[in-house]
């Protein structure tokens, strides 16, 4: 990190200088939430679809609320309650002494919980259109469950995996409205791409809005390349003898 | 070594389990012998081998392979499928797609023998199944074929007590399918315990298997013999699925006389069992004969339909009501014999007595 006291000058009105600190926070940001929703999200996916029926409905109907639900509103419920007053906040400030909101690694928070439902909902979607046949072949012929996991069911939802993982990530770089609920909007601590587009379009700062505007762009497009070429890669038929045949009588 | 030791073995199998309408109510049991379970499409045939596999659980019953018991709801018993050794060969082969064929069968052999020669084993399998030169494909670059010789190879290489076959053969094209065919019964010739064989083909049933038991709706009827049951069912489910074409439902009249009522007409027949519902005749059994005399029925022709190699004809009784389900018969001539039958024509059927089969 910088020292603080060159934030302000860099952010003075018109500045030809550019503060790379947005891109390096987001991208910080958004990997550290990514490599959480990557394995929680694999595990509610492969936990989720073994629950019974009503659990699962309502299991899934939590874990994907983020997806639906406006960002502020999930920043309100963060707010209240890892906020300095909030029932988790209050007790780590009390505890550790440390605030857990208005810090860079707030957005971390914000960011986990908006973007957990893409990974999810993509991985269990690999996982339900995963072959079950090769789970129950692999059974009988007395392999490990933890074998057929690893080595058989993971290998083979690769690519939604990826897909979903890319997805995740490019969620939370584009993260705002949560995000700047819990950490607000501080030059070189918490500032965001998102962020900093926002505020420079308050200030009027149309030239260096665009310039961070471009950046998101080129982030963007890389990250739907990236998930057009998984998914075509994912929909090419593995073997002939599996389309013709659904197993089931 | 390649092949167990024959040693008597034996499966016993009870066990029902309800998906809401549909009720799996299956009890059989079997030797060291070929078993073909046959049905229709969706009459609880693979689901029967995922129970006795342990994929699926059953709601009550017993399942008893060589004395072990792999599932008892009584006593709580239920081995997972990795405790079960048994072999289930499922329709589309389920080789896992992320490996070779050789790690496909390493997986296996690595964890089934742990001290023994693995590398002499495969190289063994590889030769029995012929797929050497194959062994660093995957599975989407082999043939069905080739898919099923390694997925059997895959089973065996576990050496299982018991193997179950899917229908095996139902995604082959005819050619392969019989190929394929002599092999499995070499194979079953080699493998000493008991094989389950899961069919809606008869013709594929008549040639590779002992013993069959029907299943129909769920439900399991008596092991038979397989020339038994063809050559005479006991059942309407069985008579269709051993192929015969024409049916009436019957109402019997006394010693030997039975009426065929969707015929409308009186017809003698061989000893009479009880509770006979339905009457069926093999089409190749009903021949043209001149007017008058017992067992003879007149008939109109529907239709005239050149088959491959014979001739179909497809009649209506005078006396029937118009063309419901059973009333009309399917007769099955030689092109010889069936030179000069025209549609609208008039004719004279004969059926005799013992080719009549009673069902219930």
């Amino acid at each position: 990190m910088r020292p603080s006291g060159l934030s302000d000058s860099m952010y003075r009105i018109g500045a030809d200088f550019m503060d790379w600190f947005p891109l390096y926070n987001s991208l910080r940001v958004a990997a550290i939430a990514t490599f959480i929703t990557f394995f929680v999200g694999i595990f509610a996916a492969e936990y989720v679809a073994r629950t019974p029926r009503l659990v699962k409905g309502l299991l899934d109907c939590i874990l994907t609320l983020p997806l639906v639900l406006p960002p502020t509103v999930v920043g309100f419920f963060l707010l209240k309650t890892i906020g300095p007053f909030g029932p988790v906040g209050s007790r780590v400030l009390a505890w550790f002494g440390f605030q857990m909101t208005m810090t860079w690694y707030s957005a971390i928070f914000a960011t986990t919980i908006v973007s957990f439902p893409l990974m999810y909902r993509t991985v269990r979607g690999a996982f339900e259109s995963f072959d079950k046949t090769l789970l129950y072949s692999g059974q009988t012929l007395g392999l490990s469950d933890s074998f057929l996991f690893w080595r058989v069911k993971m290998p083979n939802c690769k690519q939604g995996i990826l897909a979903g993982t890319v997805l995740a990530f490019a969620r939370a770089l584009g993260e705002y409205g949560a995000t700047t609920m819990v950490t607000g909007y501080i030059p070189g601590r918490t500032a965001t791409i998102s962020t900093t587009v926002y505020q420079l379009w308050r200030e009027g700062n149309d030239l260096l809005a665009y310039k961070w505007v471009g950046i998101n762009l080129i982030i963007s497009a890389i990250v739907l390349i990236a998930v057009n070429m998984l998914e075509n890669k994912y929909r090419q038929p593995v073997s002939s003898a599996r389309d013709d045949l659904e197993a089931e009588d | 070594m390649i092949w167990r030791r024959k040693i008597k073995m034996s499966v016993c199998v009870r066990i029902k389990k309800s998906f809401g309408d549909f009720v799996l109510d299956v009890e059989f049991e079997t030797g060291n012998e070929v078993l073909a379970l046959l049905g229709a499409s969706g009459c609880g045939k693979s689901m029967t081998l995922k129970c006795i596999a342990g994929i699926v659980r059953p709601d009550e019953g017993r399942i008893v392979l060589d004395g072990r018991t792999l599932f008892d709801s009584e006593k709580h018993i239920d081995l997972p499928p990795q405790k079960r050794h048994l072999g289930l060969l499922f329709q589309n082969y389920a080789l896992f797609p992320n490996m070779t064929v050789k790690e496909n069968i390493m997986s296996v052999l690595t964890r089934a023998e742990k001290n023994s020669d693995c590398e002499s084993r495969f190289a063994s399998l590889s030769q029995t199944f012929y797929f050497r030169g194959l062994e660093d494909h995957y599975p989407s670059q082999l043939s069905g074929g080739q898919q099923q010789r390694v997925a059997l190879a895959r089973i065996i290489a576990t050496d299982p007590a018991m193997i179950m076959l899917d229908e095996p053969l139902s995604a082959l094209d005819s050619y392969l399918r019989w190929q394929l065919e002599q092999e499995l019964v070499d194979l079953f010739e080699k493998f000493s315990g008991t094989v389950i064989y899961v069919s809606h083909n008869r013709d594929e049933v008549y040639r590779m298997c002992g013993k069959v038991c029907v299943m129909h709706k769920g439900k399991s009827e008596d092991v038979r013999t397989v020339k038994d049951l063809f050559e005479s069912p006991k059942t309407l489910a069985a008579s269709l699925l051993s192929g015969c074409k024409n049916y009436s439902r019957a109402k019997v009249l006394g010693e030997g006389r039975v009426r065929a009522l969707d015929w409308d007409t009186e017809l003698e027949c061989a000893q009479i069992p009880e509770k006979v519902r339905y009457i069926g005749v093999r089409a190749h059994y009903i021949k043209p004969c001149s007017a008058g005399g017992a067992n003879v029925i007149k008939c109109k022709i529907l239709r005239v339909t050149e088959d491959v190699f014979s001739t179909v004809v497809t009649l209506l009784p005078e006396n029937a009501s118009e063309a419901r389900g059973f009333s009309q018969i399917r007769m099955e001539l030689s092109k010889q014999e069936a030179a000069g039958l025209k549609t609208g024509n008039l004719i004279s059927v004969r059926v005799d007595p013992k080719d009549i089969l009673l069902l219930s």
